[in-house]
Formats: structure tokens, sequence, C-alpha cells
């Protein structure tokens, strides 16, 4: 793949993207959320199409217009959300959508997808209803779609999430089984260890950009790490120590929550922040950060423990009350927190529609006012009459800190505050998370960006399977730690000699690095 | 090895060719016109259907949509069958906008013409004056509308039960209820007719234009729809309503109770609902028949969804959808049309409404070369 760029509207998943597979490897792709890993994927998987580049299979110009397309020059992709159908049966699903005459004959079937698992040493018994199998069992089945496909490259997006740590072994020697075959495999992750563990070489991407390619033997963890988070800093930093030993205004102890699925999604969290400090919650996506934010809002009812806030407790409180309790709230996923549909104006009232009504009608003129006041404080480019939807990303995270901010809570919970936002917006999210800080406000900035986390928080709590595995003043913290830790070894946390190690990788400069310090908006 | 930036890699050569089907909401002078549309709609593709029955087929929209209109005491039918459209278009668009899909308008008008029927024959309402036993009529039927609109309000809100299914399946369990009731206590003891005690005449909606039989239901119809109009658009639980049936997750988010909201969105649409059965038995029929309702119940979500579910909208519609089917009626028994006509361009029309109101959630573009 050479030069691959796609662009979502403004933003820019990949930037000139070169990658090359070798058949016999296995290739690791490794970055943090966002970076353009799945993108750059589903470009070679023939799902999107880049906008620039090109990709070359065997020497030859090849495009890639569908994923049909793509079946069809021996591509084959594991989503991590499978595609099978669950009431049929493995062969049945192996040979769906593959070319047939018009009888279908089920013998024949599970005796082809038979001798293509043998091929390959999987252990799976094709008439088996799909229903029946275990999630490493179902994955193992989309494995063998592509397989039987003859696919020469195989694409594992983020193959482990789902697994048990006994299952990922197992496909993890499946893995190796395959290359050993001649294919080459690419496996898209951020989890450190299994890259390493696994793979013979690595690309990291960051920002849509190759940031280092280099051979996984002469790789270790800190390296990977320190080019998955990088080193860039926004013009926004925080500036000045916190106020020693204030009031806590948050306190969790022994949190446990479910997740969607059933399973423990917190298990016995602990974490307290105090008035005037920034305290971020650090950890790779998926590790209970949602279910925590979910249990602040009161969207999610915790099966254990306890959430103070200012002392009282949030156990039975709806999402209304703890508003009113004084916790500000902006949310991971910004369409779930504004009604596209409804005007600016309504909502930035809805959540305090008791006060704009006046003899049992909306106060429609409080209300447009009030829109206009906000807009105009929080530099919002919309009309209070325009729906929210018509916004950008940007002006859309303005209304949500307008209304959560406006009435100074004593508590912000954050969650990737600027996720998908430019640069400019960005800077502006964050100057007004200091604002609250200085206001004597405590922050919780649950982030997946470590460089977010560096600027602005005086102390960072690392989040580990439902857990924090410890918790950093700002001051102790470098990526290389915070990147150990968020993989789980926190014991190991210690003994980086980070320097030393970065110094010997033969990735880019840092020159090639996009340089983003830039005036103090403050 | 260098980068080669192509540009605009590979067409797509389906149907779409130069042009892409984008997501972008149309102007409003383009949503307005969307009945009209569906109307041309509708004749294009029913206008095949008329010609295979040997009949002109301007001549049958002639006489189905503007005939009625031309004569007074046809005209004033319209109204007649406008009343209960009114009543049930209400009563689905309310649950509508707050993303509760009521289908059981058909059960919750039965239960109301229930209540009202049985408030009626009272000996009280023999001797209590006409206002007081009208009033009390309101009352009752709205309340059995809300009650029969109650467990699958509280399975939806408490347990996620789909009240698609339950509303529906409950339609037909009132069905059966009334017919037991009919059949059983109130059978007529001289005639046998499934039909019960004739209401005192203090119960009867007085009639609004003398010799025709439009009734005071008219009014309460157009009372409620306007009531609705003010409450979606003006008050704080309209509001809420509306933030509920867009974005549900949005609006819990921003502390809106979303069950109470939808729970009290259900109730309401059943009690209206009840309130169409009452218009049947207090200004019609005078008594309850198995057969009171002509589908209204089903009628108001084609009235509801015609109407983009807004109150204004709805009205219109319901005075349309009656306009076909008094029209309907009488083309058929003039051009010996069958009478299932009316039931067609209805369905057809509902079909090309809510084809274009899909559509008009997209825009065609060029694409860029």
């Amino acid at each position: 793949m050479r030069g691959i760029t796609k662009r979502f509207g403004a933003l820019v998943a990949d930037d000139g993207v070169d990658l090359d597979l070798h058949a016999g490897e296995v290739h690791a792709l490794l970055g943090e959320n966002g970076a353009g890993k799945s993108t750059l994927m589903k470009i070679l998987y023939g799902r999107y199409q880049a906008d620039a580049g090109e990709i070359q299979l065997d020497g030859k110009l090849a495009r890639l217009a569908s994923p049909a397309d793509a079946i069809a020059h021996g591509i084959g992709m594991v989503s991590q959300h499978f595609t099978l159908i669950r009431t049929l049966s493995v062969a049945e699903n192996v040979v769906l959508g593959m070319p047939s005459g018009l009888r279908f004959s089920q013998a024949a079937a599970e005796q082809a997808v038979a001798a293509t698992a043998q091929r390959y040493n999987f252990n799976i018994d094709p008439a088996a209803v799909v229903r029946h199998l275990s999630v490493g069992e179902q994955q193992r089945v989309e494995i063998i779609k592509a397989l039987h496909r003859n696919a020469r490259v195989l694409i594992l997006d983020e193959p482990t999430a789902v697994l048990t740590p006994q299952e990922s072994a197992a496909l993890f020697a499946a893995v190796r089984g395959l290359v050993a075959h001649g294919l080459a495999v690419v496996l898209i992750s951020h989890k450190l260890a299994e890259v390493l563990s696994v793979s013979d070489r690595v690309t990291v991407l960051r920002d849509g950009r190759v940031v280092g390619q280099l051979e996984t033997k002469a790789a270790t963890q800190a390296d990977l790490a320190r080019l998955m988070v990088g080193r860039e800093t926004f013009g926004v930093v925080r500036s000045g120590a916190a106020p020693q030993a204030a009031a806590p205004v948050l306190e969790i102890s022994d949190l446990w929550a479910a997740a969607d699925k059933g399973n423990d999604a917190l298990r016995g969290l602990s974490l307290s922040a105090q008035a005037g400090e920034i305290l971020a919650v650090a950890g790779v996506a998926g590790n209970g950060q949602s279910e925590l934010a979910q249990v602040l809002q009161g969207l999610r009812q915790p099966t254990r423990g306890q959430v103070l806030v200012k002392r009282q407790s949030l156990a039975g409180r709806s999402p209304a009350e703890i508003l009113m309790l004084g916790v500000g709230q902006i949310p991971e996923d910004r369409l779930a927190a504004v009604v596209g549909e409804l005007s600016v104006a309504d909502n930035l009232v809805l959540p305090y529609l008791a006060e704009f009504t006046r003899q049992g009608q909306l106060d429609r003129p409080a209300i447009r006012a009030h829109a206009a006041q906000l807009i105009q404080e929080y530099q919002i480019k919309a009309a209070p009459g325009d729906r929210a939807q018509t916004l950008s990303g940007g002006n859309l995270q303005k209304i949500i800190l307008a209304r959560s901010l406006h009435r100074d809570p004593a508590l912000v919970v954050a969650m990737n505050p600027t996720r998908g936002l430019d640069i400019g917006a960005t800077d502006y999210v964050r100057s007004r998370l200091l604002e609250q800080r200085a206001r004597g406000a405590a922050v919780l900035l649950i982030a997946d960006d470590l460089d977010e986390i560096l600027a602005l928080a005086d102390r960072i709590a690392v989040i580990y399977e439902g857990q924090i595995v410890g918790v950093l003043p700002a001051a102790e913290a470098t990526p290389e730690r915070l990147g150990l830790m968020m993989a789980g070894s926190a014991l190991f946390a210690e003994g980086v000699q980070s320097r030393r190690d970065a110094a010997q990788l033969n990735a880019p400069t840092s020159s090639a690095e996009p340089v983003l310090f830039r005036d103090n908006p403050l | 090895m260098t980068a080669q930036p192509t540009t605009a890699p590979a067409k797509p050569k389906r149907l779409t060719g130069g042009w892409r089907l984008e997501r972008g909401s149309a102007p409003w002078w383009l949503r307005g016109l969307i009945p009209v549309l569906a109307i041309l709609i509708t004749f294009v593709l029913t206008a095949a259907l008329l010609s295979l029955v040997a009949a002109n087929p301007f001549q049958a929209f002639y006489g189905m949509l503007i005939e009625p209109l031309s004569a007074p005491v046809s005209a004033l039918e319209v109204l007649v069958q406008a009343t209960p459209l009114l009543l049930t278009g209400g009563a689905v668009l309310f649950a509508f906008r707050g993303g509760y899909y009521n289908i059981g308008a058909e059960g919750q008008l039965y239960a109301g013409a229930l209540a009202a029927a049985w408030i009626g024959q009272l000996p009280l309402a023999h001797s209590l004056p006409a206002p007081l036993v009208l009033g009390l009529m309101l009352l009752g039927s709205f309340a059995a509308g809300m009650l029969w609109a109650l467990l699958p309000a509280l399975l939806r809100t408490r347990w996620k039960v789909d009240e698609v299914v339950t509303t529906l399946l409950l339609n037909a369990v009132m069905l059966y209820l009334i017919s037991a009731i009919l059949q059983g206590p109130w059978l007529d003891p001289v005639t046998f007719w499934p039909q019960s005690p004739r209401i005192a005449p203090a119960a009867q909606y007085p009639v609004l234009v003398t010799d025709s039989r439009v009734h005071l239901g008219l009014l309460v119809g157009l009372a409620v729809l306007a009531v609705l109009g003010w409450v979606i658009a003006r008050t704080p639980f309209g509001l809420r309503l509306r933030a509920v049936g867009l974005n549900a997750r949005a609006a819990g988010f921003m502390g809106v109770n979303v069950g109470r909201t939808v729970l009290i969105a259900a109730l309401v649409s059943g009690g209206i609902a009840g309130l169409a059965g009452m218009g049947e038995v207090a200004g019609i029929h005078h008594r309850l028949l198995q057969d009171i309702s002509n589908n209204f119940g089903y009628s108001g979500i084609v009235v509801a969804t015609l109407g983009a579910l807004n109150p204004l909208g709805a009205g219109l519609a319901a005075l349309f959808i009656a306009l076909i089917e008094v029209g309907g009626q009488s083309v058929s028994q003039q051009m010996g049309i069958p009478t299932f006509l009316a039931d067609v361009v209805q369905a057809t029309l509902l079909l090309s409404t809510l084809g274009l109101l899909l559509l008009s959630g997209y825009r065609l573009r060029r694409k860029n070369p």
C-alpha cells in the first residue's frame, strides 16, 4: 500500500500511509484508537475507497472497489463483530455467498470445509450450529471462512478484544500456523504484549501517519508505547499546582458494575478526586471507562460499592437528580447527549425545563435569550433556532460544554472530550476544563489519549480490567510508564529505561512529527 | 516506491452512475409538496387498476375527490366520517411522537365505547342534566381507553416488551370482550340482536347541523387536536416528549425521565382513542354495536402518518381520508366499481407518502469528478 490517504469530512483518518506485507509474516498494526489502523485495513478490504494512494498485490496495481473484489484478490478480514448467521451450521456459514450451482449439498459443503480446516490444522466440527459455539470458536469459523476463499492476506481486527487469555493463546498458535503456510497476517491491536509475542514486524500509526516500522525482535514495550502515544503537546497545558488537601468532591469506593453483556466491567474500583484538580483516568479502551462514566451519569446501576459526590451518595439517583447535585457531564458520544433534530436552544435548556416554564408553557423568549447568551459566551457558531445536527463536531461539543459548565458544577466528568475535534476546538475544550479546575471544580477526565492526560491532569489513575492499578502524580508520569501500566504490567512500571531504548529506534525522527506548539489562548 | 496519488478511485457503476444519495433534509417547501406528490403518484398507480375494471380513472377520481364536496349532504357526511379519525389520528400521533408505537387505538376505541354505552344507559343518565352526563361519559371513556393502554405501556417501560405486538394483539382481545358482552348480558331480550340498551337522550351528543349526522364529537375532535398541538409545541412535557421520541438516549442523558414520559404519552393516547369510541356511541349509534368502528383505530395510524405526526396535518389528513371513504362509496355505487376501491387508494396513498417521507431525508448529489 502506497501513500494511502483517507478523509472523513475534515478528519484525515489516514495520511499518506505506506505499508508492505510479506508472505509468511505476522505484521502488527499498532496504534491508539482513531490512529487510522482500522480505516487503513478497511481500504485494503475494499470496504472504503482511499482518497489517494494505490494498492499493489504481487507487484500489480489492484483496484479493490468492494469486499468482493478484495476476496477475489485473496484478501480476507475478520472484524471484531462477527458476520455469522447463528442458526446455520459452520459449513453453511463458510460456503454462504460463494458461487455455487442451483443445488446445495450439505455433505459436500461439510466435506470441503473440513478439508480446509484440516489443511490449516483447525479443529472444528463443520456440522456444528454456530449458535452453540464459543466466541473463540466463532472467530475460528470466521478465519476458516476467509481461508476457504483462498485468502493469502488475512486481516485480524483486534481479535483478542473478545477472547479469554486461553482463547487468545490458541488463536496466536493458529496464526503462527497460518504464517507457516505462507500467508501474510495483519494483526490490528493496541495491546503491546500480544504484538511483541506474536508478530514479526510492527508498523505504528499515530494520527493517520506511520511513526515507526520495526522488527519485533528489536522492539521493547517501552519503544512501542512511546511511538504509539507520541509526544505532541497542544498549546493548552495545565499550570500551577493543585491545592494541597482540598475537600474531596468525588469519592468512589469498591465500585462494581456489570457491562451490557453481564460480565463485570468494574471490579472494585476506588478513586477520589478533590476540588481544584484534574484527575485523569487513563487506560486502553474497554477496561471499564464507559461503564464508570455511565455510573456517574446515573445511567448504569452499580452492583456493589459506593459513589459519593460532595459526600452524598449517588445510589438510586436519576440522571436529572445527579445533574442537580452539581455534576456536569461531557459524554463520550456527543450524539447521545444532544437531540440532533431539536434546535440548539431546546438542547441547551432540556435538563432545566422547570426554570423555563411560565404558567405551564415554555417561556420561549427566555429560552432564546438563554441560548443567545451561551452561544456568545462559548463562541458557538450557530443561531438559537438551528437544528443541532447541522452543527460541526466542535460546535456540538461546545453546546454540551455550555450546558454542563455554565452552572458551575462541583464535579465535571469528561470522557474523551476532544475525540474527533480539530486542534482549535481541542484547545478550546481543554482550556474550558482548565478553567473549571481553576474555579475549584473537581474534573474527572476519562481519556484514551495520553497526550491529553499528560497536558491536563494533576494526577493520573490507570484503569485496567475494571480496577485502578495505580495513581501517579503528573510529575512522575511518562508515556512509557503509563503505557506499561495500561497494558496491565503495573508491577514492572518502575523499571523502564525509556530514553536509552528510544534512542536505538529506527523510527522517523522527531522532525517528521507535526509541530503543534501554538500560542496559549488562555 | 513513491506515493502516487490517484483521484476518485473506481467509480461505482451501479444504479447511481454519476450521482450519489446523501443524507440531508429536504427544504420546507418540498416537504409541503409531499401530500400533493403522493396524491399524484397514487393517481398514476391506481389509474391502471381502475382502467382494468373498465372505469374512466379521471371520472372515478373526480367522483371520489371532488363530487362529495359539491353537495351539502355528502360534504357533511365527510365531516361525520372524519370525526373519529380526528381523535384516533390524534391518539396515534401523540404516542408516535414519543417513540411509542401504539397500534392499539382500535381496541382503546372500543374500551371507550363500552364505558360510554355503560354510563349512558345507567338510570342516573336518565335523571341528570345532559352536560353532566356527557361530562361523565367523557371522563369514563377516556379512563377506559387509558386502562386498556396501561398494560402494554407498563410492559414496554418496565421490561422493554415491544408495544407494537402487545397493543395490536389486545385489539383482538377487546373485540372478543365486546362480543361476549353483547352476546351475553347486553343481548337484546326482545330482538336477540347483539346490541347494548339504547343510551339516555341526555347521553347523546347534540346534532350540530339539522338534518345531518354531524354531532358534537366533531368539535371534541378538533379541540383535542388543538390541545395536542399546544402541548407538543408549547409545553415542557411536549419538548420532553419530542426529545424522547427523537433520541431517547440523549433525552435520558439530559435528565428526562424517559420511562415516565413514554408511559404518560401511551396512556393519554389510549384515552384519546377512547373518546373516539364515545363519539360513535353518543353521536351516531346511541348504543354499543359489534361493528361500531370502521377500522377507525387503524385508519388513525394512516391519518397520523399522513399528517407527518403534526396535529394540524393530522386534521387535514382525517378530512382527506374521510373524503376518500365517502367518495369511494358513492363512486362504487354510481360506477359499479368494487367497494374496496377506497381501501386500495387509501393504502396506495399511505405507501407513497411514506416513501416520499423517507426519500425526503436524502439528497441526490452529483459525484465530484
